[in-house]
């Protein structure tokens, strides 16, 4: 390699380099921004900042796998009935305000599951107790417009008020009623099931339903009170759905029309199906994690990666000199890299994940180890600095792939059979090796090519 | 130069006295497994104020149905207490109860309940998983080497690299098995993933010494028996420093790391100082053997 190309591509790798540090970490950047910002009146901006995805054994949360029983539902309806338990879940799960929960349906031909993970739970065991709730379907009716008057108004008065200050108003419990909705005696059990239809005049969509006969009798005595009027379907006290009656309807057989477009028509009779078919679930694993082990985990893990990591720096620096250092620099290079790249896929960093990561930075010395021992030989044989250099990266390069393809490969097989713990280290793990040769590859050879021609080369303790 | 191969005999009969070693423990003391693989319950609490005994605890939880209960004292005022799996409800009996004991609170700070169903899926799975790496393994060293014909064919080493691995994974287990029995050390999943890694590092190890001796066949040769030796000399430097490098951080997870990834690098460390030796000790002299009979056979 030519001089001023290797001094291009090293202008490059510091650019980065200094990017993907502060991206891994950017205290640093934006504590300088501000003291220079408050010393010179500069308006620095601070860096990006992208904080890592925790799994919930660094930050606390409950994953849970679901059981269902659908063992009274027909086969071809298995898929319909898993999608409807997921939307009823998921709706419920989104009460606890938890980020970017997890749900999911797996499994197949007579055995299905839901996996749900909700990373930062502060209750998991409310959590636990509202999920295995079958869901709860029901109709409702308007309420008189007096009726709703009254609790709108008193909405007004109890807003912005605190709890205390809220308990002296007369009747202060009215303003967290539904203002326009009252529950009837309708429920989801006398419904037999919804079915997505298109309509023959205008080809929209609609959705037809079918009560037994229990639920037949009370749908026309609720239909004949409300003609002209919402009868409004809720599941788990939430609106799906605000049909206005326009007739008395006998038979059990009813239709909902509307401007829904097909996908939120099928999710409607998803939902109406959950709630209508109790599909059972059984909780057949948990896994909590309390906040505070998980804090601790992250920091204990976090610990050992920087120990471990100034060790082999120590290592490296004192058995190989100067090239122990550039090595060093590389490595750290390597790690921001690493880093930067788990926050922006982004990989949602699990102590397994961790425990990849800190093992890779172990192998990613092995790469460098094994070039300055070659590099070592060479300049043993008399051969100049240039040469030596040159033969050492050629004659290392079969064992460095060799040996990380092997273990690249283990890690792939991990990544694509195993359980989440594993697939999370072997993520890591071969994110981790891929870059280590690089850097080992590119980085080191970079930094040692400059010294090719300087008076450095001739001394020889740095080297050997 | 430091001849390896010469006392290779004594090697044989070290390893092959602790595989067989290992394997007796396997019989006689079986594996401790984790409820990830048997199903089951755990439960790690703190309490802020004094701990109380462990039969006081035992007795608490006397009236709930459990199977058998163990308690195990942790080091932060706290106790991890196992027993079979249970659902919710009774969880929250467990603690109700712990919670009435103390009077200053007590603090979940995990708690985990695998159903039976799961821990079958998982082993079954773990199964699969170890022999999809054994036979990718054998493959890419078949591969890599198939231009090395002479004096032995490529797949001969992926043999060798495989016995080498053989002697790597059931030496760590059979310490696994011992410390399982008198530490109650148990066989997790983190533990398993340990193990799945070292069967990638044990292969490097071995690759790199295969690769020094494929050079050196194909640029110089000379007698087999000395090649070995030369190539084993020649990645002396590299197999100690990044069996030490790696070594160093698997340390310091185990020394810091916590609950969860303490064994986790207790049995990466077992694995690596074994796939060094082997890869020292086991896998030329293997070679060296295998080349000694077949030149043997020829000659009569």
């Amino acid at each position: 390699m030519k001089k001023k190309k290797v001094y291009i591509i090293l202008f490059f790798i510091l650019i980065f380099a200094f990017l993907a540090g502060n991206l891994s970490s950017p205290k640093y950047f934006n504590q300088g921004a501000d003291f220079v910002n408050a010393k010179l009146s500069l308006q620095i901006p601070h860096f990006w900042e992208v904080p890592f995805k925790l799994g919930l054994d660094l930050q606390g949360g409950v994953h849970l796998v679901y059981q269902a029983d659908l063992s009274n539902i027909d086969k071809e309806s298995h898929h319909s009935a898993m999608q409807g338990l997921k939307d009823v879940i998921e709706r419920r799960v989104n009460f606890f305000g938890v980020e970017e929960p997890v749900i999911q349906v797996q499994g197949s031909g007579d055995s299905y599951r839901l996996i749900i993970e909700l990373a930062g739970i502060k209750d998991p065991a409310q959590a636990v107790k509202m999920i295995g709730e079958t869901p709860f379907l029901e109709f409702r009716e308007q309420k008189e417009p007096d009726e709703t008057q009254k609790i709108l108004d008193k909405q007004k008065e109890v807003e912005g008020k605190s709890f205390e200050e809220m308990q002296e108003i007369e009747n202060w419990q009215l303003a967290f009623e539904d203002p326009y909705f009252k529950s009837t005696i309708l429920t989801g059990q006398y419904l037999d099931g919804a079915k997505l239809n298109f309509s023959q005049t205008t080809s929209e969509p609609l959705i037809s339903l079918q009560f037994n006969k229990e639920g037949s009798k009370i749908f026309e005595e609720l239909t004949a009170n409300n003609v002209g009027k919402i009868l409004a379907i809720y599941i788990d006290n939430v609106p799906i759905s605000t049909p206005v009656v326009q007739d008395k309807i006998s038979g059990g057989k009813a239709q909902i029309t509307g401007s829904f477009t097909g996908e939120e028509a099928k999710e409607l009779v998803r939902n109406l199906n959950a709630g209508a078919l109790p599909v059972p679930v059984e909780l057949i694993s948990q896994q909590s994690v309390g906040a505070t082990l998980g804090e601790h985990s992250l920091n204990t893990s976090l610990m050992a990666g920087m120990f471990g990591f100034l060790a082999i720096i120590l290592f490296l620096i004192i058995f190989y000199r100067l090239p122990g250092i550039l090595a060093s620099i590389a490595l750290l290079i390597y790690l921001a890299f690493v880093l930067s790249l788990v926050k922006l896929i982004p990989i949602t960093l699990t102590l397994a994940g961790v425990g990849g990561i800190i093992l890779s930075i172990g192998m990613a010395v092995d790469a460098n180890v094994l070039i300055f021992s070659r590099m070592r030989e060479e300049l043993r044989k008399r051969e100049s600095f240039a040469i030596a250099l040159k033969e050492g990266f050629k004659r290392s390069w079969p064992s460095i792939r060799d040996g990380n393809i092997t273990t690249l490969v283990v890690a792939l097989i991990l990544f694509l059979f195993g359980t989440s713990f594993i697939k999370g280290f072997a993520l890591t793990l071969m994110i981790g090796i891929s870059f280590s040769m690089l850097s080992a590859i590119l980085i080191t050879r970079s930094f040692l090519i400059i010294f090719v021609g300087t008076r450095f080369e001739n001394w020889k303790w740095l080297w050997r | 130069m430091i001849s390896f191969t010469r006392y290779r005999k004594i090697y044989f009969i070290f390893s092959a006295t602790l595989i067989l070693a290992s394997i007796a423990s396997f019989v006689v003391f079986g594996f401790n497994l984790g409820i990830d693989f048997t199903g089951g319950s755990i439960l790690e609490i703190t309490y802020q104020g004094d701990r109380p005994s462990n039969q006081e605890i035992l007795d608490n939880l006397k009236e709930i149905e459990l199977g058998t209960v163990t308690v195990q004292p942790t080091d932060n005022n706290g106790i991890i207490l196992k027993f079979k799996d249970v659902d919710e409800e009774i969880h929250q009996q467990i603690l109700e109860n712990l919670q009435k004991q103390d009077a200053t609170g007590i603090e979940e700070k995990r708690f985990e309940s695998i159903g039976p169903t799961i821990g079958k899926e998982l082993k079954d799975k773990t199964k699969i998983v170890a022999i999809l790496v054994l036979l990718s393994i054998v493959l890419y060293i078949a591969f890599a080497f198939r231009k090395v014909q002479r004096p032995l064919r490529s797949w001969q080493y992926g043999i060798v690299s495989i016995l080498a691995l053989f002697h790597d994974i059931l030496i760590p287990l059979g310490i696994f098995s011992v410390l399982g029995k008198i530490y109650d050390i148990e066989i997790t999943i983190p533990v398993i993933t340990a193990f799945l890694a070292i069967l990638g590092y044990s292969v490097n190890n071995t690759v790199v010494v295969f690769d020094r001796i494929r050079e050196n066949l194909l640029t110089g040769g000379g007698a087999f028996e000395d090649v070995i030796d030369k190539s084993l000399n020649q990645t002396l430097a590299r197999q100690i420093n990044t069996s030490l490098t790696t070594l160093f951080v698997v340390s310091a997870i185990f020394i810091l790391g916590g609950e969860t990834l303490k064994y986790f690098a207790l049995a990466l460390s077992l694995g690596i100082i074994a796939g060094t030796y082997s890869s020292f000790f086991l896998a030329g002299s293997i070679l060296l053997t295998w080349f000694n009979r077949k030149d043997r056979q020829r000659k009569k």
